[in-house]
């Protein structure tokens, strides 16, 4: 068994001829087509270095463009002289210039002659096809396609819509059926033979020659009439990215290149010298490698398509920027939780949290004069500053930030109407804000200062109009953040079940049973301080139904044992 | 943008044109090796002033990367750089006693030295003290990422400004001559850095970090812009407009993705806050010869006196672009 060899190279044309000098020296011919367009002083170097071998020809030189039937006559005009000229060959095996070999010939002929009488050649037909760029793949068939891709984008797609429109479609030879796969095979001398000398080839060539990116589909689709046994698979490693452009490999890629256990693979990077020295140069202590196992590339490739189209959600930088609503929805990278009101009833809430639940709990991030993180840091993680200015200059950076910084941690942070409230709009719209409010609280802490009581009145006034907008805005049918809003008499009424609510968000698995709370303000005279702002003309409607009498109804004594249900 | 906008816009970098050919007889030649250049050499275009103690491992450091060629503008050294400059093979340079303010900071130099060498090749815009950074740039040269951005038909590459400090106070950061800068200065701000879109050139603004925690904290409109876009395949008619922050036409400005994904992105590690940083910013009072009045300058030496350290416990201590990655500074988009 000998397989033999065709080359089609564009460019970095010394690269291609180490390649092709390796396999001249195994004893494997190798019929080589330079593009016409590649520099002729580079070609003439080229034919010099491998003009020792006698098992080495040269088809004359087409001009190939991208995409046109050009690179097909090439590659025919190459079979042709290899079947000629070295009729020993069992297998014909098309790489590229930019090919290079992973593993010895010896291990490839080795590997074929367990397939006897098989192609390998990826070979789908249009509607299996998921690969196809810019959506064109039976189309590539039926329509005509006389305009550059690359050079003239917007003639070719606005031509390709007047087709479409029109309803144009070629006629399809009989006796083919349109099939689709990776330009690099490896036939059989036989099915090549079979395909070259096919009495209805020219009418077969003249179709193709109009088809869109003939090389992946020639001898894709004609492989399907003549071959006896189709393995559809290549056996050249190359794969490309969400653009369309094919994968490089580096000096960097050679344990995973080696691991593949891939007999050849595209492209390489012509300047990785580290690549080409190692497997070029024959490795006394290789050990045989297995079936080919590309899926640990596949995977890196993958994660790399995904981090290009789709990104780290919840990530702003410098080459990230989400302007458009799709994207804009997930604001930030994780889940969070804003506590509103809950410091005002119970003293030290935050602490009593940050214990109960073992994340992290922060005081009024948004408070007008300064940032209060978690034990009241001067910094926080990434090196956070609690200047309210810095933070007030860009407030959705710096929460986005925030949560950036303390991944697989949960944040939960205070907030109220004396905060800042630019943020609002933005803990509405994001997705992973959990934002509980219990509203007129704001009112404790007024009942207990010892300020005079027309200036108290004023302050509960602004902050109720304040929290009023804040609850309006989070009620919008545009808010994607969870929200669940009490009134300070509902709340005072029964907090038990709020506050395992609350706890159970935060901690989901744990599923605690809540067995002791913070001390609850003293409320002692709430009733009447409530009476007595609404007669000063003030109505705290926020604060709900508050009786005058101490508590609310339905909660006799101050006393009621927190039972656990 | 409407068509009046555009217009503008072309209007204004054809002035950026005209003035920087007028800047260019500025410019006289002291060593001229520009014709060593290849067509496909990746070139480095730089300012400097008094640098000579930097210029062993910057050199260094980027004829490693894969720098062919380096373009110096000497804005009248007396500490030797000029000749220093002079002495190496892969270097030209031009000497300048103008005023670096009256020049937009350089750039209209450079911008004259790019429209004539740079044409049709990879230009490289940094600073004395900005070391650029790219994704694999440990195992793989500038031209690994200048061939992928070429097939990918991309004309530029953001890098934002980092800003690096040592741990101690600035004035015990001692740096020797040719020794990694990153070494006396190793630590960054990881994640204090807010964005915004200016809606003119279509370049995101970028402020944050070191410098705003410590000198803007009362002023955050004031702090540096931290955007850079250093490398760019230049053709006839490109200008920079302000430092490397931003160029024309803005097309060259969209480095960023707007639909979610992340295109690749690099670092320039900003090796300014040594020892020398506060003679520099006092020299740099005197002259005035920078941004807004030097009004960064003043706030510099305001802050110096108050805090001369820029170290706080959640520094990050500099590894490699890997680290950078993770943390969300830049990215490798699809190269792999």
């Amino acid at each position: 068994m000998t397989v033999g060899f065709i080359l089609l190279a564009h460019q970095d044309l010394h690269r291609a001829a180490q390649v092709a000098g390796s396999w001249a020296q195994n004893d494997k011919p190798v019929v080589i087509h330079v593009d016409a367009r590649a520099n002729d002083e580079d070609y003439a170097d080229m034919q010099a270095e491998l003009a020792q071998f006698s098992n080495i020809r040269f088809t004359e030189r087409r001009a190939c463009d991208w995409g046109k039937f050009s690179i097909v006559a090439a590659t025919i005009d190459a079979a042709e002289t290899l079947l000629r000229d070295f009729s020993d060959v069992s297998n014909v095996f098309l790489a590229s210039g930019s090919c290079l070999p992973l593993r010895p010939v010896a291990e490839l002929e080795d590997y074929l002659s367990r397939y006897p009488a098989t192609d390998f050649i990826e070979s789908v037909t249009t509607e299996e096809v998921t690969w196809t760029v810019g959506g064109l793949d039976l189309e590539r068939f039926t329509l005509r396609f006389p305009f550059s891709w690359k050079k003239r984008r917007r003639v070719f797609d606005a031509y390709v819509r007047l087709q479409r429109r029109l309803g144009y479609s070629r006629r399809i030879p009989k006796g083919i059926e349109p099939h689709l796969g990776s330009q690099w095979w490896c036939l059989t001398k036989a099915t090549l033979a079979s395909i070259l000398s096919d009495p209805k080839r020219p009418e077969y060539d003249r179709y193709f020659s109009k088809v869109w990116i003939p090389d992946e589909a020639y001898f894709q689709t004609l492989v399907r009439k003549h071959a006896v046994t189709i393995e559809s698979r290549s056996l050249t490693l190359s794969r490309f990215d969400h653009q369309g452009k094919p994968h490089v490999y580096y000096d960097d890629h050679l344990q995973l290149l080696k691991r593949s256990d891939c007999f050849v693979a595209r492209k390489i990077w012509p300047r990785a010298d580290g690549l080409y020295r190692h497997f070029l140069l024959p490795d006394p202590k290789r050990k045989p490698g297995g079936e080919p196992n590309p899926r640990k590339i596949d995977k890196i490739f993958a994660r790399a398509s995904e981090q290009r189209t789709r990104g780290r959600a919840g990530l702003r930088m410098q080459s990230r920027f989400p302007t458009h609503d799709l994207w804009v929805l997930q604001k930030t990278c994780a889940p969070y939780s804003v506590f509103e009101g809950f410091a005002d009833i119970f003293g030290n809430f935050e602490n009593w949290l940050e214990k109960r639940t073992g994340t992290r709990v922060h005081g009024h991030l948004y408070h007008k004069s300064k940032v209060v993180y978690s034990g009241r840091a001067e910094v926080f993680n990434g090196c956070m500053s609690n200047s309210a200015r810095l933070r007030d200059y860009n407030p959705e950076a710096f929460l986005e930030n925030l949560i950036w910084n303390t991944q697989g941690e949960h944040q939960s942070f205070l907030f109220g109407p004396a905060d800042q409230q630019r943020i609002t709009r933005f803990l509405a719209a994001d997705k992973n804000a959990s934002i509980f409010v219990v509203t007129g609280a704001w009112a404790i802490p007024l009942f207990h200062s010892k300020l005079d009581f027309e200036r108290v009145r004023r302050i509960a006034a602004r902050y109720q109009s304040i929290e009023a907008a804040h609850v309006e805005a989070l009620q919008s049918p545009r808010t994607r953040a969870t929200y669940k809003v009490w009134n300070l008499a509902e709340f005072v009424e029964d907090p038990m079940p709020i506050l395992q609510y609350v706890l159970d968000g935060l901690d989901p698995g744990a599923a605690r049973k809540l067995t002791e709370v913070p001390k609850m303000a003293d409320l002692t005279g709430f009733g009447k301080f409530v009476q007595k702002l609404k007669n000063e003309g003030m109505n705290p409607h926020s604060v709900g139904d508050f009786p005058l009498g101490d508590r609310p109804s339905g909660q006799s004594t101050a006393t009621r044992p927190y039972i656990v249900r | 943008m409407g068509v009046l906008g555009t217009y503008r816009l072309r209007l204004e970098r054809k002035r950026k044109r005209v003035r920087s050919l007028r800047k260019k007889r500025e410019l006289s030649v002291v060593s001229d090796r520009t014709r060593q250049i290849a067509p496909d050499d990746v070139l480095l275009f730089c300012t400097l002033r008094n640098e000579r103690v930097r210029l062993p491992f910057f050199l260094d450091y980027y004829r490693k990367m894969g720098i062919r060629h380096f373009l110096f503008v000497d804005n009248d050294s007396d500490d030797g750089s000029r000749e220093y400059l002079c002495e190496q093979e892969d270097i030209s340079v031009w000497h300048t006693s103008g005023s670096y303010k009256r020049a937009k900071f350089g750039v209209d130099w450079l911008n004259a030295l790019q429209s004539r060498y740079g044409v049709g090749r990879w230009n490289l815009v940094v600073d004395v003290d900005e070391f650029f950074v790219f994704p694999f740039c440990d195992s793989r040269p500038i031209q690994a990422l200048t061939d992928w951005l070429d097939a990918s038909s991309t004309k530029s590459f953001g890098a934002m400004l980092i800003d690096m400090y040592p741990r101690g106070p600035l004035d015990e950061a001692q740096y020797h001559e040719g020794q990694n800068p990153f070494e006396v200065a190793e630590y960054f701000d990881s994640g204090n850095y807010t964005l915004s879109r200016n809606p003119t050139y279509g370049n995101l603004w970028i402020q944050g970090g070191a410098r705003a925690r410590a000198f803007f904290a009362s002023e955050p409109r004031r702090a540096p812009a931290l955007n850079k876009i250093p490398l760019v395949k230049w053709s006839r008619g490109n200008v920079y407009i302000s430092s490397t922050h931003m160029l024309l036409p803005r097309g060259l400005n969209l480095v960023y993705d707007e639909w979610g994904g992340e295109k690749p992105s690099g670092a320039l590690l900003h090796a300014k806050f040594m020892k020398t940083f506060r003679e520099k910013s006092e020299e740099e009072l005197v002259r005035k010869q920078h941004f807004a009045n030097s009004h960064e300058y003043r706030a510099y030496s305001k802050g110096l006196k108050d805090s001369p350290s820029l170290w706080c416990r959640w520094s990050e201590k500099y590894i490699n672009w890997r680290q950078l990655e993770i943390l969300g500074l830049m990215s490798k988009g699809s190269w792999v």
